[in-house]
């Protein structure tokens, strides 16, 4: 598995988190998932995170958002292959929480550690297993971030 | 109508991205979908028959909890959308532990 993005892309996925620091930032990865199941990032969509009791380590997309993310993507030949977030003065790693809340297995979890302001490290997660499940059934897998 | 099957449940309907469903209401249609295509419904609905927390349904733009649930109508052209949550966040319970536990220290007597 893996995740191909495009430089653009890539800066701006970065960029966000940099930007709504010291607050969690969330966003849709829209494109392509090929024969292989390497995720082809052709572009990024922020959302707003609901998440306003708790930015700084919590992160939320609205359904509707999401619903309208997905209709727009698909008119133009596009789905939904992952999301991203940022995690303040973290590491870039996924937590138990991010685990828990997790559902859209077959896609991929980007990960920015932004650093007192600055985005330094980004991994990206495959989400495999059983999409139904709440805790147990379902895990995360690195997956190489390919910058083109 | 056309139901928008999301990424993590297309392995369950035969690829599919969106299915053609002919139903009156959307607890109609899901009976239908799950119908046929079984493997979905262990991943929609929990042991006690109801929608899991995580997956949200939307007639056109609206979450179907806000209007009838499984009674809500449908129309022909209506466009139906399963789509999962999608939240986390960074673990902080061991750094706030870190961080409060020195200032009980001076309330104790």
């Amino acid at each position: 598995m893996a995740l191909r993005i495009g430089k653009l892309a890539w800066q701006q996925l970065r960029r966000h988190g940099e930007e709504t620091y010291p607050y969690e930032c969330c966003g849709v990865l829209l494109g392509e998932i090929d024969g292989q199941g390497v995720k082809n990032v052709q572009e990024i969509v922020r959302c707003e995170n609901q998440r306003t009791d708790s930015p700084h380590n919590r992160y939320e997309i609205e359904p509707r958002e999401l619903v309208r993310i997905q209709r727009e993507a698909r008119a133009r030949g596009q789905d939904i292959v992952g999301f991203y977030h940022s995690h303040p003065d973290h590491p870039a790693r996924w937590s138990q929480t991010d685990l828990a809340e997790a559902h859209w297995t077959g896609c991929s979890y980007a990960i920015t550690s932004v650093m007192n302001g600055s985005a330094t490290v980004t991994n990206s997660f495959h989400l495999s297993g059983n999409p139904g499940a709440e805790d147990e059934g379902k895990y995360f897998e690195d997956e190489d971030i390919r910058v083109e | 109508m056309k139901v928008l099957i999301p990424t993590p449940l297309r392995q369950y309907t035969g690829k599919q991205a969106s299915v053609e469903v002919a139903a009156r209401t959307v607890g109609e249609m899901l009976g239908k979908l799950t119908t046929q295509y079984p493997d979905l419904r262990k991943h929609l609905f929990g042991d006690d028959g109801k929608l899991r927390r995580f997956v949200n349904v939307y007639v056109n733009d609206e979450d179907i909890r806000y209007l009838e649930n499984g009674n809500t109508p449908l129309r022909e052209n209506d466009t139906v959308s399963i789509v999962p949550s999608v939240a986390g966040g960074r673990q902080w319970l061991v750094a706030s532990w870190a961080t409060f536990y020195p200032l009980t220290l001076f309330t104790i007597h």
